[in-house]
């Protein structure tokens, strides 16, 4: 991060040097001052190798172009400084110089360098960073070694499905830390694109075909602000393209193998007279699109509601509070205009949901957890 | 060099297509325009053969059971006469023969629409047999590169039949020529693209 | 002898326009109707930055807001910023080169009809049930979902604009090749037009890709073919292809002419020779030739695999090389020379640092892993705008004052546009520069709104108000430009002194043949040349005076276009109306009517006699 400070301190230096620029210099200043972005979502704060690697291109690159932004800007600022017309004489005709194969070549040859010396890195992590091999290694006992997602992304909502372990979430991809998590990206309907911008640069999901890919988390999510990383969908696919946000837990192998078992295991029973009658209600109306146990396939209509009391947001995006909760079951066009999720009014008799029946399924999807 | 001038087999010159600016302009625009239409029809031959034989599972039509080579060939040897005719048309326009051009470029007319008839007719009996233009990607494909190209046949002989009959009582003149040499330097265009489809279509189709 | 009546009432005017087929009147309809696109372009711009100006906001809604992203882009793109280059082409290329016309008029004036009607199609989208909302780029699984009859407004008027911009290419390579004056020998012609020439080559070439992308979109949409659709067996990664093939040339179609236009100023108002003009143009033709060999950077994301990110990676690293050469002849100008900063200079000024920073950002993203960060994040919103506004929209503001005078004889006031630029240039910088940071902290593009707390806030709102600042730029060049034509103060040809290149040697207004003799070009800058000579007229002249073939006005044109615009109508209907196909019969049938008549008809254009040529003192 503090390379990025000095080098934005750099090139705001070199704007500075003409006084008119005063103004963008006192605004850089302002920019780095104010941090690098929200570590939880900001590209400038890598949290696994891959976001590092491309970190590092980004520093390297930046010092290579702020390098060129310099040479330009000498020349550029001597130049209107020593030839304006009311210093050169009203009447004086310039030498009509042609050219210079010197200067030609120098201004080629020193491109270039710079241009390989950037080639070099960026063909080398294209493809460390496209290498999917370890995705089909296995140990002894015949079982992959590593953690595979296949994600699945729907209009404005992620499925996760780890296709080893028998289980499927949605909207919070849960990852072991520092070992290569592999992906299958695909969409299911329109085009998305699948982003962690601490973790690494995103991939396309297509219609046609798989696309695969590997991140690494080197930092558990428990310390950050929500306690998770952000994702967005990052290809424009609708209205609500902007609220499609997912997030990520990060858990060290010894309780992402804890929180996979639980995943598995756990049978959601309603706790409490509220609970049973949500569950009823849920039972009627959402069950056709949506399950409420984490050990499965993926494949629903609706997100997979197994852990949805662990979640961090309502519907991808809001506070995860029952309140939320309510207003998206009883309105979720208005919040995600676009989506495919039924108005009440289609699965409950052609009535909005009533106040106590929002209640009772509040109740009973919060208590729908693995964690707790 | 006015475009009213009367010339005698004497006095006409070698490149009369290419005497007045106007005639230059529309020779070199007219090349140019061809090499956008080349671009063009490779993006069709590209999206064909991304998308040659696809279509929802299960889909009974490919290349192979499809396409029948006698009928093709057929096509083919009529639309390559075709442009061997236009030469000789063009050969005539050169040593100011009127009528031997009109001739013969009536005669390229004929053997076109011996193609074309060939052609509704291949169309015709794929679409009865089920292969319609929006059963598969394959089929759209397919009727959008070779119809596009049925599509710039039939442009081709409108123009030459106007040509024909519009030039009829003028006889020739510096301000028709590059009319008629641009026509057939589109019907040339029209075969050379017809003999890649034959490869790529039909030929690689059925053997590939 | 002319059919111009020195005197002529509003609707003779009208009619002149409608028929025209003389270049510089063509120039002016692209201008007039580019300008009007680029102010409605505008309007959308700001107010995507107010939704956008605080998190949670609810200015307008998310579809609302997707329909204007998307017609801004468009609408800048293909509306705006391409018309108003092929404006000052039209107006400046065929008098720098010498000759009379355009090689094809009437051609010249289909292509412009073609245009507007092509834009006016696509805004209609706006009043009949709402505008395209995929984005610039319409990627298809999204174009094809989506509802209404947006997308196929943007396929027909892109497809009906687009002809037009295709066939005004080939008529500029034809002009440029075919109908320099005696002596304009190819390294002896402008840079504006060689620029024009390589821009016009890739149009040649770029647009055939876009033309069947779009009609696969239409077939898709509208006639029932499957291209797109995977469970038919298509493949939506062709239509990427195919725009990429398409959109990264494009992106020098536009930025190639703003070089050329920039070269000349640098020239002029340095007092001096284009530095290294031999590199320049070979950088100019390298641009054009390495254009098309890098769409897939657009697409590093989409899974092509590491082997083409990588080779599409170095290859757009490559094009750096001939850019920089560019910058660096273009500093070399200046220096050593007498430079007098006027309102263009100030944009060739502003334009260096700007479209530096624009560039170097776009080496960045070349570097296929750090672009899977940026790619489709504001840093890429921030790269493309600095390219676009900080080179074309630059370029277009320089040569709006540069070529007034040419144009209209008239000059734009000078303060004004001072103060324009200071206004368009600081917020243009505010606007963009912080959006860079804003992709690198996450935010994606695209977004109608985003969640506050993501430490995006301030930003956003620094953007909106750099917004403001523009908006204010350009409303002080519309209040100039309506005072410039109400004073109508006429004054005469080379207003800048220093002109170098044959157009500002003809007398002013200039004749509508313009030049009475064909001059005869005695190397680079020409113009200059004989007024360093002491040559009072400014040209040598490479023939006697003799009598001028001119071509006749004609209506074809519009009404051809007319014909494919009602086609437009019967095939966005189809399958929904029943009158939607005899619409689209009857529209194809104005069209192709009309071209019979036009190539039935003789039309061998008149001659302005010598005798009458030599009664004139050069205007009209």
């Amino acid at each position: 991060m503090n390379t990025t400070m000095k080098e934005g301190f750099d090139l705001a230096m070199m704007k500075g040097l003409k006084k008119w620029r005063l103004f963008s210099l006192l605004a850089a200043l302002t920019i780095f001052l104010s941090g690098c972005g929200e570590e939880y979502l900001s590209t400038l704060t890598p949290a696994g190798q891959v976001g590092r690697d491309q970190y590092n291109l980004l520093l390297l690159s930046s010092a290579i172009m702020a390098l060129v932004i310099l040479v330009v800007v000498i020349i550029y600022v001597l130049a209107l400084v020593k030839f304006r017309r009311s210093k050169v004489g009203e009447n004086v005709i310039p030498k009509q110089v042609e050219g210079s194969h010197t200067l030609e070549i120098i201004w080629t040859v020193i491109p270039i360098i710079l241009l390989l010396i950037l080639a070099v890195p960026t063909v080398a992590y294209t493809y460390k960073h496209a290498d999917v091999a370890g995705m089909s290694e296995v140990n002894e006992e015949g079982n992959k070694t590593a953690v595979t997602v296949n994600v699945t992304a729907k209009l404005y909502w992620w499925e996760f499905e780890y296709p080893d372990l028998g289980i499927v979430t949605a909207q919070e991809l849960v990852v072991p830390t520092n070992e290569k998590v592999y992906f299958n990206l695909k969409a299911a309907d329109v085009k998305h694109s699948f982003w962690i911008p601490t973790a690494g640069g995103k991939m396309d999901t297509n219609v046609e075909n798989v696309n695969q890919f590997y991140l690494e988390f080197d930092k558990e999510s428990a310390g950050l602000k929500d306690g998770v990383f952000y994702g967005k969908c990052a290809e424009l696919c609708g209205p609500s393209h902007a609220l499609m946000d997912f997030k990520v837990k990060t858990l060290d192998r010894k309780d992402f193998d804890a929180w996979v078992e639980s995943a598995k295991s756990t049978e959601h029973v309603a706790q409490g007279d509220l609970a049973t009658q949500g569950e009823e209600i849920f039972n009627t109306s959402c069950i056709a699109c949506h399950a409420t146990s984490a050990a499965g396939t993926a494949g629903s209509m609706g997100p997979n509601l197994g852990t949805f009391g662990d979640r961090n947001r309502v519907a991808g995006f809001m506070d995860h509070d029952k309140e939320n909760l309510k207003a998206w079951i009883n309105d979720p066009q208005s919040y995600k205009p676009g989506n495919v999720m039924p108005q009440p009014e289609a699965i409950n008799n052609g009535d909005k949901f009533s106040e106590e029946q929002l209640d009772a399924l509040a109740e009973y999807l919060m208590g729908l957890s693995v964690e707790k | 060099m006015d475009f009213n001038t009367k010339y005698t087999p004497q006095t006409w010159p070698e490149h009369p297509e290419q005497v007045t600016l106007e005639g230059k302009n529309k020779f070199l625009g007219f090349w140019l325009f061809l090499g956008g239409e080349t671009v063009l029809f490779a993006s069709l031959f590209a999206t064909y053969l991304a998308l040659k034989n696809k279509g929802p599972s299960g889909m009974e039509y490919s290349t192979q059971t499809l396409f029948e080579l006698p009928l093709v060939f057929v096509m083919t040897m009529l639309l390559l006469t075709s442009s061997l005719t236009s030469v000789y048309a063009m050969y005539h326009m050169k040593n100011h023969n009127f009528k031997g051009m009109q001739t013969w470029m009536a005669i390229t007319v004929l053997l076109g629409l011996g193609f074309l008839c060939l052609e509704i007719y291949e169309f015709n009996h794929y679409v009865h047999i089920g292969f319609t233009y929006g059963q598969s990607a394959f089929s759209s494909a397919f009727f959008t590169l070779v119809g596009t190209h049925g599509i710039h046949v039939v442009i081709g002989l409108v123009w030459i039949i106007l040509l024909i009959l519009r030039n009829a009582k003028r006889g020739f003149s510096l301000y028709n020529a590059p009319k008629y040499y641009t026509a057939s330097l589109y019907w040339h265009f029209i075969d050379v693209v017809w003999v890649f489809i034959f490869t790529v279509v039909y030929l690689m189709g059925v053997v590939g | 002898m002319s059919s111009i009546a020195k005197k002529k009432g509003f609707g003779a005017s009208v009619w002149d326009y409608l028929t025209t087929v003389d270049h510089k009147k063509i120039a002016i309809l692209y201008l007039a109707a580019g300008g009007l696109f680029f102010v409605i372009g505008g309007i959308e711009a700001m107010l995507i930055r107010i939704q956008l100006a605080k998190p949670d906001n609810d200015f307008v809604s998310a579809g609302l807001f997707n329909e204007i992203i998307t017609m801004h882009g468009t609408t800048m793109i293909f509306l705006a910023a391409m018309p108003i280059l092929f404006g000052f082409m039209n107006a400046v290329m065929p008098l720098q080169i010498g000759a009379r016309d355009v090689a094809f008029p009437f051609l010249n004036a289909l292509g412009f009809w073609l245009f507007l009607f092509g834009g006016i199609f696509l805004n209609l989208s706006w009043f009949m049930g709402g505008a395209p909302d995929a984005g610039w780029t319409s990627y298809a699984s999204l174009s094809l979902a989506s509802p209404g009859h947006g997308i196929d407004f943007y396929a027909l008027g892109l497809q009906i604009s687009g002809a037009g911009t295709y066939i005004g290419g080939i008529n500029f390579l034809v002009t440029i090749i075919n109908m320099r004056a005696p002596g304009m020998t190819y390294m002896r012609m402008p840079l504006m037009t060689w620029t024009t020439f390589v821009a016009s080559a890739l149009i040649l070439f770029a647009f055939p890709p876009l033309t069947i992308g779009l009609f696969f979109l239409i077939l898709d949409r509208m006639f029932g073919a499957n291209f797109f659709d995977h469970t038919m067996g298509g493949n939506t990664i062709i239509w990427e292809h195919l725009f990429w093939i398409f959109g990264h040339p494009e992106v020098y179609i536009l930025i190639l002419p703003a070089f050329g236009i920039f070269s000349e100023i640098f020239a002029l108002f340095s007092r001096k020779r284009l530095f290294g003009y031999s590199s320049m143009v070979f950088a100019t033709v390298l641009i054009g030739f390495l254009g098309f060999m890098v769409w897939a950077h657009h697409m590093f994301t989409v899974g092509l695999g590491p082997t083409a990110n990588a080779i599409f990676a170095v290859a757009t690293m490559a094009i750096a090389v001939p850019t920089g050469m560019k910058i660096f002849n273009w500093l070399l100008t200046i220096w050593g020379g007498s430079i007098k900063v006027t309102v263009p200079m100030l944009y060739a000024l502003g334009f260096i640092p700007s479209f530096v920073a624009g560039g170097v950002t776009g080496v960045m993203q070349a570097a296929a892993p750090l672009d899977y960060q940026l790619h489709d994040s504001y840093f890429i919103v921030a790269h493309f705008h600095y390219v676009i506004v900080g080179g074309v929209v630059l370029a277009i503001l320089a040569a709006l004052h540069l070529y007034w005078p040419l144009m209209f004889n008239q000059m734009l006031s000078e303060k004004l546009g001072k103060w324009t630029f200071w206004f368009f240039f600081i917020g243009f910088h505010m606007t963009f520069f912080i959006q860079h940071f804003l992709g690198l902290m996450g935010m994606p593009r695209r977004v109608f709104t985003f969640r506050a707390d993501q430490g995006w806030d301030l930003f956003n709102l620094i953007s909106s108000i750099g917004a403001v600042f523009m908006a204010i730029g350009v409303i002080i060049l519309v209040i100039n430009i309506i005072i410039t034509v109400a004073k109508n103060v006429p004054v005469g040809n080379d207003p800048w002194e220093d002109g170098r290149t044959l157009e500002w040697a003809i007398p002013q207004p200039v004749p509508f043949y313009n030049f009475k003799q064909t001059p005869l070009v005695r190397g680079l800058d020409t113009f200059w040349i004989e007024k360093q000579e002491g040559n009072k007229e400014g040209m040598t002249y490479a023939e006697p005076i003799s009598d001028i073939h001119m071509p006749n006005n004609s209506f074809i044109p519009f009404v051809m276009t007319v014909g494919l615009f009602v086609a437009a109508f019967g095939a966005l209907y189809n399958g929904e109306k029943t009158w939607a196909v005899p619409v689209l019969v009857l529209g194809l049938a104005i069209t192709l009517l009309s071209m019979a008549v036009r190539s039935l008809k003789d039309d061998h254009g008149y001659h302005i006699h010598k005798e009458d040529l030599m009664n004139e003192k050069g205007g009209k």
